[in-house]
């Protein structure tokens, strides 16, 4: 029944009705949206270039060194999407669905509660998507000045995979947000984050653990997002960017089916 | 489910309705039909069942047991395309407090698959129709509870429903309000717009209520207009009287049912007065004071709703 509803929910357009509502709302408030862009960028400049002067060059997995601002580039772009999608599933979703109660007066319309959840997952990727674009467009410049941020022609197919490793978390976030009660819940979930982001190979190669831990991280969503996207803008693709993205994407759909199905029991009962 | 085909001219049609929370059995296999055209009334104390069926007719609230159809299509199956035609005036306001007036419409002649022009061209019309087109710029929440109410009843109005469900209308609203709301009901029950309402005010059930059915923990105790409940139920009229508490014996109220034994249909003693059910109010009083009664107040009324209500629900608190 919930795969039913999901599977519907990509062919009509309902979902797309959650995303011009949010945008009429953004629409006044489009400074929070425009400061959720300088975040990567601040990070850039102060890990990639400032400590990366420090560091000198990083070796990759194929055994190429590069400049650590190549290095960090891709794993800045894959956290960013990472905390967008969690941002706006969590506190965004929760106060919607707790607070504004806006969903009880959506189950009354045609519109499904899978509808409803793919709308707002939707609208997650675009918002991320444009801090995406605004990220590479500033490396992809920086490149031009001859330090090669973006090494390979597959870069630009970071773009694309920024996209899926914001949908992987934004299924898993909105999931998430569905058992929460009260905000102090959402600490949890940073307990969660904020690990990820400094330990899963973002600001230095995971060959500084040993074995076993190095497999516990590799099992970890953000460590695949960082892999992918930065196998895409070194030109080191293997393999595995096919675990990558079948990880990714099913971590995505699963937090949707999760989602759909909690929204049914919280809403619809 | 077994599949019973809902009489054409039925647009609600329920037999043996049931809804159940865990162990809890909110509704308890109800039976009714509303017709086309009519203002059809769920009337009760709060617990009784009246939302949980309002839900239910929603297709927002899945049915345990029993049969429904609305406009003749399964609420489990046909969801979507009930709530197409179906408007949804929910108890809570659950208007979007980061859009404005306007917008608010906006938006959910969107969910309803409407154009954006569409959109805007209801939207405006029914601003006007409940007053609301000067607040059309402004954010929800410094609305007052009136309005907010009469912005809920355009919203579910947005896709020009041929069936209304409203949840306790005007539960909260000063009179001022409440009348306003009753008169734009009642037009939208002129144009053809099939009303189907929750309420536990009495003069809003007769107000607008061509047929009603009172609930009382899960079942439907009574059906019938405002007027046969009140012909079936209860007397033409009520006397009441008050007594003096000095210890007279000859009035004290515990001797005064006895006193006017036979001359009522019914007599009800309550801690502050004497209710006595008749069909002349003034004769009864005329009798009283021949047989020697000298209550301090006569208040003799019409029968309402009301008292059929307290007679089939009862007077203690439920909550």
């Amino acid at each position: 029944m919930t795969v039913l509803g999901i599977s519907r929910s990509f062919v009509t357009t309902r979902p797309a009705r959650v995303v011009e509502r949010n945008m009429l709302v953004y629409r006044r408030n489009y400074m929070v949206v425009v400061s959720g862009f300088f975040e990567p960028l601040f990070y850039l400049f102060s890990m990639g270039f400032g400590v990366g002067a420090l560091i000198g060059n990083v070796p990759l997995d194929d055994g190429r060194s590069v400049p650590y601002a190549v290095f960090v580039a891709p794993a800045l772009l894959a956290s960013s999407a990472m905390n967008g999608a969690i941002y706006e599933t969590s506190n965004n979703f929760f106060y919607k669905l707790k607070y504004a109660r806006l969903y009880d007066a959506v189950i009354s319309t045609p519109m499904s509660l899978a509808d409803v959840a793919m709308g707002e997952i939707l609208w997650a990727l675009l918002r991320g998507s444009l801090y995406a674009i605004g990220f590479l467009a500033v490396i992809g410049v920086v490149g031009l000045t001859g330090l090669g941020l973006l090494a390979s022609p597959l870069g630009l197919l970071a773009f694309p995979a920024a996209m899926v490793v914001g949908f992987g978390f934004a299924g898993a976030g909105m999931a998430a947000t569905t058992f929460v009660r009260r905000w102090q819940d959402f600490d949890f979930m940073q307990l969660a984050i904020m690990p990820m982001f400094l330990f899963s190979g973002t600001f230095y190669p995971i060959a500084a653990y040993p074995a076993g831990l190095q497999l516990i991280i590799q099992a970890t969503p953000l460590y695949r997002g960082v892999h992918l996207i930065r196998a895409l803008t070194t030109g080191t693709p293997d393999g595995l960017l096919v675990l990558d993205l079948v990880y990714l994407i099913a971590m995505g759909l699963i937090g949707l089916a999760i989602t759909s199905r909690r929204l049914q029991k919280l809403l619809s009962a | 489910m077994p599949e019973v085909a809902a009489t054409p001219e039925s647009l609600i049609h329920a037999r043996g309705l049931t809804k159940c929370f865990g162990a809890f059995t909110a509704v308890n296999g109800v039976d009714f039909d509303v017709a086309p055209g009519e203002a059809f009334g769920f009337l009760g104390p709060n617990g009784a069942g009246k939302t949980s069926t309002m839900r239910m007719i929603g297709t927002v609230s899945p049915v345990t047991a029993g049969t429904l159809t609305v406009f003749g299509l399964n609420p489990k199956r046909d969801g979507a395309r009930i709530r197409a035609r179906l408007g949804v005036v929910p108890q809570a306001d659950t208007l979007d407090p980061e859009l404005s007036v306007l917008e608010n419409l906006l938006v959910y002649g969107r969910y309803f698959d409407l154009s954006w022009g569409e959109a805007r061209r209801r939207a405006l019309e029914l601003l006007d129709f409940v007053q609301l087109a000067e607040r059309s710029k402004d954010k929800v929440e410094p609305l007052s509870g009136g309005m907010k109410r009469r912005l809920v009843i355009a919203r579910a109005l947005i896709n020009e429903p041929s069936l209304l469900l409203l949840d306790e209308p005007t539960t909260g609203l000063d009179p001022q309000a409440r009348h306003l709301l009753w008169d734009r009901l009642y037009r939208l029950k002129q144009r053809g717009v099939t009303l189907c309402l929750t309420t536990h005010y009495m003069d809003e059930a007769e107000q607008l209520c061509d047929r009603l059915v009172v609930m009382d923990q899960a079942r439907i105790v009574a059906e019938g207009s405002p007027r046969q409940l009140i012909e079936q139920y209860v007397s033409r009229e009520v006397l009441e009287l008050r007594f003096r508490r000095d210890g007279d014996e000859a009035d004290d109220e515990a001797h005064i049912a006895g006193r006017l034994d036979g001359l009522a249909e019914r007599v009800e003693q309550l801690p502050d007065r004497v209710l006595v059910y008749t069909a002349d109010g003034e004769a009864v009083a005329a009798t009283a004071y021949e047989r020697g009664m000298r209550p301090t107040s006569v208040l003799v009324r019409r029968s309402t709703l009301e008292d059929v209500f307290l007679r089939l629900t009862g007077r203690s608190l439920v909550e």
